[in-house]
């Protein structure tokens, strides 16, 4: 599993500041196989796609 | 009370003609014991030649990272090692958007793009999106496209954008630190185009891009001289990847003093709290900042991060007893 913010895998490291930074961001790696996924932010939410492992969104 | 706030009070606040780069250089100096009186005093000064109310936007952004230029802060050049990828907004998208952004109150729907300028397939996705959002939703178009041509400004009037952002960023003499693929005077360039056509100009930028407190003035002074109808007031906001990924973010009253600062420089504009609030000020600041000069707000998110939900604000708003600007008067 990878971080969803920076990429790195999720068990190696110091994630606190990714986790805190993401209450304002959306997610930018797909926590599967950490692509960087395609993301659209719009004024009321966002969606994250990655091509393998489908859409995230805000709702 | 120091000389510089009796100075500002009898010229701006009396007669509404803004301070001078010196006299912005002192405000900015000022130290923290009178933050609340400066605050007090654009606060006046707002809603002296502004009034009560607040205008609210929402933006969204129709083309998404894979941008050419090297805007040192910004995660959607494609020069630089940032997570964001390239990626279009469908046209029912931006509709549903242009619906949601209006269901907050808002007046102003801007639609932006990560680009130099707009090439013909950016203008036709506008052209299309513009019509589809003015046949469905009753709000505003402004736009942000970057630099245009003649042909391009004439296009955008005839398509009924009202109003177009174009930020200068930062001031002249620290342009060159920020931004080497194009000039400062490219930008103005474009600026003194949209004036030119009738479109409202909307021209601010970003604070904490390492520039110094006689640059920061030297911004305002630049902003006052353009004489744009909206300044939206952005604070960097540190995006992983970038060249200014590791910038210190702005102090919370160094911010305010800045609002301030900039509402005595221009006691007209509509003053709109953009980007950044949210790290540099939190739930206080914005309510400070709101009380200290800002007249406007983008409610919701930005193009690539998340603001407070537009429930948050709209409720300030309402318990600091400032109307929403009805779609009515900006008509």
């Amino acid at each position: 599993m990878y971080c969803d913010r920076c990429g790195s895998p999720a068990a190696e490291g110091e994630h606190g500041p990714c986790e805190t930074a993401r209450r304002l961001e959306p997610p930018r790696y797909c926590t599967h196989c950490r692509r960087r996924m395609k993301v659209q932010v719009v004024p009321t939410g966002w969606t994250a796609g990655c091509v393998e492992h489908g859409v995230l969104t805000s709702r | 009370m120091p000389e510089i706030l009796d100075r500002a009070r009898a010229q701006v606040l009396a007669t509404g003609a803004g301070l001078d780069e010196e006299g912005i250089l002192e405000v900015l100096r000022l130290p923290d014991e009178h933050l609340p009186e400066l605050l007090q005093l654009a606060h006046d000064v707002r809603m002296k030649w502004c009034g009560p109310e607040v205008e609210v936007e929402g933006i969204v952004s129709l083309k998404t990272g894979g941008c050419p230029e090297d805007c040192h802060f910004c995660s959607q050049s494609g020069l630089f090692a940032s997570p964001v990828r390239s990626v279009w907004l469908d046209i029912p998208s931006l509709v549903e958007a242009a619906r949601q952004t209006a269901a907050t109150g808002a007046t102003e729907f801007c639609i932006v793009a990560a680009v130099r300028g707009p090439d013909r397939r950016l203008m036709d996705q506008m052209r299309e999106g513009v019509k589809a959002i003015r046949e469905a939703v009753d709000i505003q178009v402004a736009a942000s496209l970057g630099m245009l041509t003649q042909e391009q400004v004439d296009e955008l009037v005839e398509m009924g954008v009202h109003r177009y952002n174009h930020n200068l960023e930062t001031c002249r003499s620290y342009f060159p630190n920020v931004v080497t693929t194009h000039s400062w005077e490219e930008r103005w360039g474009t600026l003194k185009m949209v004036r030119d056509s009738g479109m409202e100009v909307c021209c601010g930028g970003i604070l904490g891009l390492g520039e110094t407190i006689e640059q920061r003035a030297e911004f305002a002074a630049q902003l006052a001289e353009l004489d744009p109808h909206e300044v939206p007031m952005n604070f960097l906001n540190p995006r992983p990847g970038t060249p200014l990924g590791d910038q210190p973010v702005v102090e919370g009253r160094d911010a305010l003093r800045a609002i301030a600062a900039f509402r005595l420089a221009m006691p007209k504009t509509i003053l709109r709290y953009a980007g950044g609030r949210e790290i540099t000020l939190g739930d206080l600041g914005t309510r400070d900042g709101l009380l200290g000069g800002i007249n406007a707000v983008i409610v919701g998110n930005y193009l690539t991060t998340l603001g407070r939900p537009a429930t948050e604000d709209l409720a300030l708003l309402e318990d600091l007893k400032m109307p929403v600007k009805a779609l009515s008067a900006t008509l």
